[in-house]
């Protein structure tokens, strides 16, 4: 029973990492750019949803709700100001810039924030849990299980059912002739990078309700995200769920044999898949 | 005059591909520009839809300089264009594709998905078909389908007839009629000549990124060509 | 005329940098301990900057995953000296092994990646590096280990530093490590430049120019790329072990901190210049002179570093040194092939 348990713990934990992962994914398939600055992106997310908690005295939910319009707005500017700039055939610049953007910003909140754990205090929901007869679950992590369901499928919405998504898929096949239908791909790429970090937001609210968070953890959490959406497949975003719930079970099981193991675990899992399905699970067809 | 080009040049890095290029289109006019490959045809049309940048005043459209502006603006003025090549975007269906062309610029006129399904009705049947799952002929169709939607004033098709077999590229030309009687002004470029002669007024020749000899459709002679598309003495 | 790389400045950086060499040799009779001590540090950061570039300037591999082979180097050495009982000195040529052995199961999953995704690719493996390290109780495990005094009091060479210099142990033994932490610049300077000079500088302009079309020339772009990587990692490895004779003392965050080994690493070649010999020597001065000027401040010299490498690839993404040798014409490192028009009447 204690392995069912730690099974279903594993996949919830999943949720979180699908989280961490869908707004790598959704910039990734978009533009090709891989954002080495993430990881650091939740982070500076969840310091800014802690701000607004402390200063509002919001519940953080409701603090999230503030910070998200914040985020697009910082991102499309970042897209837009930054690293349009630098997109292009070469793909030195942008991993650069975002790198160097990654250190700046995990010492700029050390600076503002010093090097203390943090929390998003979420109240009696840390603790309240649910009996599903064989285990029994949290509602934090059922919540965020659900929560990356939810952006998922929003995500998809967007991007299959709305003229946005139609051009976010259009500029990705070909910026070109894109332009050539009227499209701004600059444009296009700044609305894309602002829509990821409403999701970086929704990931940062549950990063800091579930765990402690400081200065220094964005980027593991952007190795998490990185290897949920490679074990997934480029630009699959339920397949960046499954890969994060390989991640999330491998840790668990990990730290069930020895706590020191569980980070290594899903680090493994990862190698593993790259080992068997160098595509990942879903490989997109059209590539 | 609806486009205009004067003294255009252009250039891929070092690389000169057009020396002083002047060619004129009037509202409701189809005009072809012929050459052979290399002549410089994508060129001139990459730079009217401003996917090449040139100074400003190189091309005008009614009159306004527009050579400078990029081609998200320039389609929004009313200019479309089917590319070399098709470029239908693989991640989207047939419909999509054409909904795409006409979703930031939507000009009242003709042109509407049924209308097109009219145009061309095997697309009707594989509308929800990925745009590159489709034969060539029927993925030109979607092509200039999609430039259709936005009720472009000035339609730009390059080299519409590439690679298709005879009975489709008729196929194909049988839809300019159409779309010619809704006023827009076209120009075709072709290396099929007998095509592009076709359905023209007037006929442009290039050679080496220049103009070598302009004309009306009816009357040009098979030796003017020769000489312009080959240059020295035919 | 005949088709040449040298140049008139290139012949005059050439004399002068053998003077310098030489200087630099010398100088541990006059300079104090600290200054040789910063030096060092220098020295290891110039290497491990010129081998970074030689992969991302020059192979278009951005690896962000370099701490793995300063770690798995160093690492290398200290089970060399605790668990062999070798001289620390002769432990290095492991710290080279030990890293060109982790280089290619990294190159193996690394190369499986799209593009951009590599760099996060090498970081995975430095992190699981890492772990498994820390797993490692005889070297110390989570918390690290020191070298033992019998190791670190005779060091081979150190003696006769200590009679010629009329030093005490410890600062003969940072004489030692920083004459050779001179030697491994130098070396890898020239090594790197003899490197770019021969066809496989010609076949890696080509690849990260343009694989595609170096593929269709017969240019094997997987090797070569194999190749780069896995000499970088053999040098870093050696870099990585020569650091920790001189430290002493190791843990697994601090030999396999991304900060202290790639961050600063990349800094340096991005400020400097990317995809120049001259950019990390150039990357180097600078940062130093960043550190200095900024070390009181804690987090903001990290802040304003960060920064400073988005401003240089905005604005000027060929680096300092780009920009100065637009302004100059100068190249002291001439690698570009040039035509150069042979006086058959000889003389003037
Ligand atoms: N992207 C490019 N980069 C460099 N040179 C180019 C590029 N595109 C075209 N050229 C060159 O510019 C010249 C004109 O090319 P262009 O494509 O305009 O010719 P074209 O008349 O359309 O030929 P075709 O009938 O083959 O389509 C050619 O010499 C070609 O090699
Ligand atoms: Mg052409």
């Amino acid at each position: 029973m204690i392995w069912l348990d730690t099974l279903v713990q594993g996949i919830l934990l999943g949720g979180l990492y699908a989280l961490f992962a869908a707004g790598l994914s959704l910039v990734f398939g978009i533009m090709r750019l891989v954002n080495l600055a993430h990881g650091d992106m939740i982070v500076f997310a969840a310091f800014a949803i802690l701000l607004i908690t402390q200063t509002l005295g919001l519940h953080p939910f409701l603090a999230a709700l503030i910070a998200a319009p914040v985020m697009f707005a910082l991102g499309w500017a970042l897209q837009r100001f930054v690293l349009n700039r630098v997109l292009g055939k070469d793909i030195l610049p942008p991993l650069l810039v975002t790198f160097g953007l990654s250190v700046a910003l995990q010492n700029g909140l050390l600076q503002g924030f010093s090097a203390d754990s943090q929390r998003l205090a979420a109240g009696p929901l840390e603790s309240a849990s649910v009996d599903l007869g064989l285990v029994t679950v949290g509602w934090m992590p059922l919540l965020t299980f659900a929560t990356a369901i939810a952006v998922i499928v929003g995500l998809n919405q967007i991007f299959y059912r709305t003229a946005l998504g139609r051009a976010f898929r259009a500029t990705s096949d070909d910026p070109v002739t894109a332009s050539l239908m009227g499209i701004a791909p600059k444009g296009v790429f700044a609305l894309a990078t602002g829509l990821a970090m409403v999701v970086v937001t929704i990931a940062a609210l549950y990063l800091g309700m579930r765990s402690n968070f400081d200065p220094s953890i964005g980027p593991a959490r952007l190795i998490y995200a990185f290897e949920a959406v490679i074990i997934g497949g480029l630009g699959s975003l339920w397949g960046t769920l499954a890969g994060g719930v390989i991640i999330g079970v491998a840790q668990t099981f990990g730290a069930a044999i020895n706590p020191e193991w569980q980070i290594l675990a899903g680090h493994l899992a990862f190698l593993v898949v790259l080992l068997l399905r160098p595509r990942g699970l879903f490989p997109r067809a059209v590539d | 005059m609806i486009l205009e080009t004067r003294a255009l040049t252009a250039a891929y890095g070092q690389f000169r591909a057009l020396f002083g290029v002047d060619i004129t289109l009037a509202a409701g006019e189809t005009v072809a520009i012929i050459g052979a490959n290399g002549a410089g045809k994508s060129t001139l049309l990459r730079s009217i839809t401003g996917v090449l940048r040139n100074a400003p005043d190189m091309v005008l459209h009614r009159g306004e300089p527009i050579g400078a502006l990029p081609p998200e603006i320039v389609m929004r003025r009313g200019i479309a264009m089917v590319p070399e090549g098709r470029k239908l975007f693989p991640s989207l269906s047939v419909e999509e594709n054409l909904l795409i062309g006409g979703q930031v610029r939507r000009a009242p006129g003709p042109w509407s998905l049924a209308a097109i399904y009219d145009l061309f009705p095997i697309l009707q049947a594989k509308r929800l078909a990925p745009g590159t799952s489709l034969s060539g002929g029927q993925q030109q169709m979607v092509a200039i389908g999609r430039a259709l939607m936005s009720n472009p004033e000035v339609l730009l098709c390059d080299e519409i007839s590439l690679g298709l077999a005879p009975v489709v590229i008729r196929d194909i030309y049988a839809a300019l009629p159409a779309i010619k009687s809704t006023g827009t002004a076209v120009i075709v470029v072709e290396q099929d000549i007998a095509r592009a002669l076709s359905v023209a007024d007037r006929v442009y020749c290039m050679m080496e990124g220049r103009v070598t000899l302009t004309a009306p459709a009816q009357g040009v002679t098979r030796a003017e060509i020769h000489q312009a598309y080959f240059g020295g003495a035919a | 005329m005949r088709v040449t790389t040298s140049t008139r400045t290139g012949r005059i950086a050439g004399l002068s940098a053998l003077a310098l060499v030489a200087l630099a040799l010398a100088l541990p009779a006059f300079a104090s301990r600290a200054v040789i001590q910063d030096l060092f540090t220098i020295l290891t950061l110039l290497t491990l900057a010129q081998l970074w570039n030689l992969l991302a300037g020059y192979g278009g591999l951005v690896s962000v995953g370099q701490q793995a082979f300063v770690g798995l180097g160093a690492y290398a050495m200290f089970a060399g000296v605790i668990l062999m009982g070798l001289d620390p000195i002769l432990a290095i040529p492991l710290g080279g092994l030990a890293a060109l052995a982790l280089s290619i199961p990294t190159a193996f999953f690394a190369f499986r990646l799209q593009g951009a995704y590599f760099a996060i690719g090498t970081w995975v493996v430095a992190e699981v590096t890492r772990l498994l390290i820390a797993q490692w109780k005889t070297l110390g495990g989570g918390t690290g280990t020191s070298l033992p005094r019998e190791a670190t009091s005779d060091i081979l060479g150190v003696e006769p530093i200590r009679v010629l210099f009329g030093l005490r142990e410890a600062a003969a033994r940072d004489v030692l490590a920083y004459w050779l932490a001179l030697a491994l610049a130098v070396l890898t300077i020239a090594a790197i430049y003899a490197l770019l000079r021969n066809r496989l500088g010609l076949a890696l302009a080509a690849v990260r120019d343009n694989t595609e079309a170096a593929k269709s020339v017969g240019i094997d772009t997987t090797r070569i790329k194999w190749a780069v990587f896995l000499i970088a990692a053999f040098v870093t490895g050696l870099t990585g072990a020569l650091i920790y004779v001189q430290t002493a003392r190791i843990s697994p965050d601090a030999a396999f901190s991304v900060t202290n080994w790639t961050a600063y690493v990349i800094f340096i070649v991005v400020i400097g210049g990317i995809g120049r010999l001259e950019g990390p020597i150039l990357g180097v001065i600078v940062f130093y002179a960043l550190q200095q000027a900024l070390a009181d401040y804690g987090a903001w010299y990290l802040l304003t570093l960060g920064l400073i490498a988005v401003v240089v690839m905005l604005f000027a993404p060929r680096g300092l040194w780009g920009l100065l040798s637009d302004r100059t014409g100068l190249h002291l490192f001439p690698v570009r092939r040039r035509l150069e028009r042979i006086d058959l009447e000889g003389g003037k």
